[in-house]
């Protein structure tokens, strides 16, 4: 088992006063609070902190973890001393996380001080299980079935929390939108009485989609066309979710010119829009017949784009 | 593993339909009432109708409850502070969404 290294993961001195070690996991929570943190290891790095700060911030465990000294060498295995523990009344609930802690920490704090995990309620209701599934676009946009794993936090027979995987098959219903959750009735713990079991609610997000950028319930397609699409005007067909339609560009338009397809976007209730937004290809000027067309242009067109630049 | 050719589970999406009760919201925040209640005084949560009395909150509350809580709870912030943050949470997402949409990925 490896040897955590607590005063490290938390940044601070092992003579840290409890000021000082309250202070750093301040700071250190809200960089890696996995809700508000960009950092790529924010909920890995956030577990380990508060499991460091479970063990620092208490003086009897703070005590009993700082006799094991610094820890093996690295590289060599850590296991608990014969006598640990002994001498040593951990008190009180620990910190109610609802998280699983490493096997270190299981191995020296056990179950007796693990922090209470989720009251179940009175009622002996199952309690409601909460998960996250990265989706692809298409499975909101045309329903259907999809497989996911789960790490799912369980309790074993001795007591301990653990993390098991759970494969889920679940229909995924039609226009559901970023951030929103698919409840499934009765999916989560089993009651502890004679309640019912709880539910298991599943946030979607979606994976980034080749074509369609997802904003809420509208959609935006980046659109090529050509300069004379754009100047002339055109009808031409581009994909939407539904299938392909012929698009009429108006005479005139520049790049960056939104163009809605009302109802074409996820089909939510309301349905969202669509948006083709307009992006200006230049033809490549690599043989003489595209560069004799572009010298035509510059000879025959007046046109300065920087007129408005004083130059 | 265990089998995925069973029969797919079907599920509503929870944020169409829902209508919760202070009581529905805070068992499923495995909070005690008032700290429900301490989230509407704050203004973090809206209810969203109110029969009889008896407060009625959407689905998406949910989601804004349970964030709010874990602020307060992981971060030791105050309600003042988490209502700030929350706020300044909603204008990132914001901004990230119209960059995405003009094609810079955040």
């Amino acid at each position: 088992m490896e040897f955590k290294d607590y005063y490290k993961v938390m940044g601070i001195a092992r003579d840290a006063t409890e000021a000082q070690i309250k202070q750093a996991y301040r700071k250190l929570a809200r960089k890696y609070h996995p809700d508000v943190s960009k950092e790529k290891d924010a909920e890995a790095r956030f577990k380990d902190l508060g499991e460091a700060y479970e063990v620092l911030k208490n003086p009897e465990k703070r005590a009993a973890y700082d006799q094991l000294g610094s820890g093996p060498r690295p590289g060599e295995q850590f296991r608990p001393p014969p006598d640990w523990g002994a001498g040593f009344e951990f008190s009180g609930a620990g910190g109610g996380q609802d998280q699983a802690y490493s096997d270190f920490f299981d191995s020296l704090f056990g179950g007796q001080a693990r922090g209470r995990t989720r009251a179940a309620s009175d009622t002996g209701q199952g309690e409601d299980h909460h998960a996250k599934i990265m989706l692809d676009l298409e499975a909101s946009l045309q329903g259907g079935q999809r497989t996911f794993t789960l790490r799912v936090p369980g309790v074993d027979s001795t007591g301990r929390l653990e993390s098991k995987e759970r494969t889920l098959n679940v229909q995924i219903p039609k226009g559901i939108l970023a951030g929103q959750h698919i409840r499934l009735a009765g999916q989560g713990s089993a009651p502890t009485g004679k309640g019912t079991p709880g539910d298991l609610f599943i946030e979607v997000e979606f994976q980034p989609h080749a074509l369609y950028r997802v904003d809420g319930r509208d959609l935006y397609l980046p659109l090529p066309v050509t300069p004379w699409e754009a100047s002339l005007g055109a009808s031409i067909a581009i994909p939407t979710p539904s299938g392909t339609v012929q698009l009429k560009i108006p005479a005139g338009s520049q790049g960056g010119t939104k163009l809605r397809l009302k109802g074409r976007g996820i089909p939510a209730t309301p349905p969202g829009d669509l948006y083709a937004v307009l992006e200006i290809a230049l033809p490549p000027a690599n043989d003489e017949k595209s560069r004799a067309a572009y010298l035509a242009m510059a000879a025959e067109l007046p046109f300065n784009p920087r007129a408005k630049m004083g130059v | 593993m265990s089998n995925v050719n069973t029969p797919a589970l079907s599920g509503h999406i929870f944020e169409d339909y829902a209508v919760l009760t202070l009581h529905d919201l805070s068992r499923m925040c495995t909070v005690e009432t008032h700290h429900i209640v301490e989230l509407v005084d704050e203004g973090i949560l809206d209810v969203a109708a109110s029969d009889g009395g008896h407060w009625q909150f959407t689905g998406e509350a949910l989601r804004r409850a349970q964030l709010a809580l874990r602020l307060q709870r992981d971060l030791e912030v105050n309600l003042a502070g988490v209502a700030l943050a929350l706020e300044l949470m909603e204008e990132i997402g914001r901004l990230q969404r119209a960059l995405r949409r003009v094609g810079h990925e955040t």
